[in-house]
């Protein structure tokens, strides 16, 4: 398997500014020192709870926000390197799906302009060629092309989220970020633009970079799943591997946490004490320790290694 | 399913209504809205009063604005001359006719200097940030520091005076405001996600500002544009009220009142109060008009008032 997407240390840190002259007085590392390959063709997942820094993540790799530090490797350039013009013209390799359906499509468009930017941005084509090119995507995403003369807010939040899907396909991106793409929408039609966006994959060999806090959603469409917290990567397996054989113990206190459907399993959960700490004065040595039911001396000092226990299982943790 | 999906479809097809028909709809939604705001229905009316006096003047006045008649000077208001004459034996009511053309004119140029230039450099300091937005909106703040009538005043006396150098002057008075919306606006709306899918596309940031940030910060614009006419041409009759607007004997209400207010004390009455009135109506209806917009572009407030 060969990489599409590595990152390497990638860091964003929010500056804290305060008083008249505007000193940095400390900064929220919301994002601190990544390091993942993502595979071609593969659904990349990254979980974690509100605030780990999933969203960033997406966002720092695609650089719509400027990282504070590292490097993304994709197709063997440097995006972190690329001067602005550079990366437009890299734009359609890469794309992104929002989480809110409701404010990614600007509500003073029809569809039929929203799908057309892109392709107006980068390709040079006739009116009627732009009209037939958005009629095929359209179909593609299941919408019907009659449709495209509508406003966003003539849909439902599946059908926009449709709408979103199609834009981001529009220029046959190799690599799409999803940003929660399903957590704003009903549990019915969840699985639908999930089915939707697997088979789209399987047509146009997508790779995929999967943000959630959903597991179950996580497991049906990933290949691989770091699980993030408080801006670190603290575990990154194989579905298979993590789902079964979670090593850390934040994994497994999320694992214990996912529902089952059978009301007789019987299950032990682990439930975590206390908060998460603040990215801006994060704990010393592992970020984990203060709710960490199996913790050491040694994981309050000495911050754990990100190493790999197990053939393409890494886990940063002292206590295996 | 194949079967059934073609005349679903067809069904589908010919209960959309048209285009025109949802336009007809919309337009009526609005105006009906509009109309149960008493007052904003009363501030239009002043607007299209007014404007139609402008645009029809040689119609609607008696006699020429400038032609004078010393035999029948400083006469009140009568049959012959509604709005009394001046002390030159001038009509008023057709001096105050026709200076609605020079109001309106200078209302629509200053609020034109002021949109044109105040909302890109609003748009530019939101959109950019960095030390650009930082000079761009501290040069705004000294511009806000000043009263604004003092400022257009200055403006005005070191271009000399006259009507060009007055309406240029209340233009630059007014570029901060809409500086200063366009510019909340434009941190609000750069923040939505719609405008980050479009960098992700790889839009460039000038064709966002105008294509995505613009068009969605306009109905506060509209509003900003339709309070700011009234501002303007109150602040250019000021102007001329001072000396540094419009040159006599040209017919401009501020002017008049200037020129008609030593007759106060001697009981001419009808010099001042004329023009004075046009002025009142006017900057009324606009921002009359203006209120009323905010609450039909703002559903926010649309449900908070009865």
């Amino acid at each position: 398997m060969t990489a599409l997407l590595q990152v390497r240390n990638l860091k964003k840190h929010y500056p804290i500014r305060q008083g008249l002259l505007n000193k940095q007085v400390g900064s929220v590392k919301s994002v601190d020192g990544l390091n993942f390959d993502i595979y071609e063709g593969e659904t990349f997942g990254i979980v974690g709870e509100s605030g780990c820094g999933k969203s960033t993540t997406g966002r720092s790799v695609l650089r719509l926000i400027e990282p504070t530090e590292g490097e993304v490797w994709f197709q063997g350039r440097n995006l972190m390197e690329l001067s602005s013009k550079e990366l437009r013209l890299l734009r359609p390799d890469m794309s992104m799906i929002f989480q809110d359906p409701y404010a990614s499509l600007n509500p003073r468009w029809t569809v039929q302009r929203i799908l057309e930017e892109p392709l107006q941005t980068h390709q040079s084509l006739r009116t009627s060629e732009r009209k037939q090119h958005v009629q095929e995507l359209m179909e593609r995403v299941g919408l019907s092309s009659f449709q495209a003369n509508r406003f966003p807010h003539e849909f439902s939040g599946g059908q926009r989220q449709r709408v979103g899907i199609a834009r981001a396909l529009a220029l046959n991106p190799k690599f799409i970020v999803c940003d929660e793409p399903v957590s704003a929408l009903d549990v019915s039609i969840q699985s639908q633009v999930l089915n939707l966006m697997q088979d789209l994959q399987e047509q146009s060999k997508l790779t995929y970079m999967f943000i959630s806090h959903d597991l179950s959603v996580v497991k049906f469409l990933c290949t691989r799943v770091g699980v993030m917290y408080l801006g670190k990567m603290v575990e990154l397996a194989p579905k298979r591997k993590l789902y079964a054989n979670p090593l850390h113990p934040y994994t497994k206190a999320l694992m214990s946490a996912v529902p089952v459907p059978n009301p007789k399993a019987k299950k032990e959960r682990i439930v975590l004490t206390g908060e998460v700490p603040s990215a801006k004065n994060p704990p010393q040595g592992c970020a984990f320790h203060l709710r960490c039911p199996i913790a050491t001396e040694h994981c309050r000092s000495v911050q754990p290694e990100w190493r790999e226990a197990d053939e393409e299982h890494w886990v940063a943790c002292h206590n295996l | 399913m194949k079967a059934s999906t073609s005349p679903s479809a067809v069904v589908a097809a010919a209960s959309e209504p048209s285009m025109l028909q949802e336009a007809w709809f919309a337009l009526r939604q609005w105006s009906k809205l509009f109309l149960r705001n008493k007052l904003a229905a009363l501030g239009l009316f002043l607007i299209v009063l007014w404007t139609l006096f402008a645009v029809a003047a040689p119609l609607v006045a008696p006699y020429a604005p400038d032609a004078t008649q010393l035999e029948a000077k400083l006469q009140g208001p009568s049959g012959a001359h509604w709005f009394g004459t001046d002390q030159f034996g001038r009509d008023i009511f057709s001096r105050v006719i026709y200076a609605a053309r020079i109001s309106i004119w200078t209302g629509l140029i200053a609020v034109g200097i002021s949109f044109f230039i105040g909302v890109p450099l609003g748009g530019i300091a939101a959109y950019y940030g960095g030390w650009i937005g930082n000079l761009i909106m501290r040069v705004m703040d000294i511009f806000l520091a000043f009263p604004s009538l003092i400022l257009a005043m200055a403006i005005a006396a070191a271009m000399g005076p006259g009507l060009i150098s007055a309406m240029m002057a209340v233009g630059i008075v007014g570029i901060p405001e809409f500086a200063r919306l366009m510019y909340s606006q434009t941190i609000y709306l750069k923040e939505r996600e719609f405008v980050e899918a479009s960098r992700s596309i790889g839009v460039k940031d000038s064709a966002i500002l105008v294509r995505h940030i613009f068009p969605n910060a306009l109905a506060p614009l509209l509003v900003r544009i339709t309070l700011g006419m009234g501002f303007s041409i109150l602040t250019a009759a000021s102007l001329s009220f001072l000396g540094l607007g419009v040159r006599p004997p040209l017919a401009e209400w501020g002017a008049m009142i200037s020129e008609g207010r030593e007759y106060i004390i001697t009981g001419e009455w009808w010099l001042v109060t004329f023009p004075g009135l046009a002025i009142a109506t006017t900057i009324l209806g606009f921002n009359l008009f203006g209120d009323g917009l905010r609450d039909v572009l703002d559903p926010r407030l649309r449900t908070s008032r009865k």
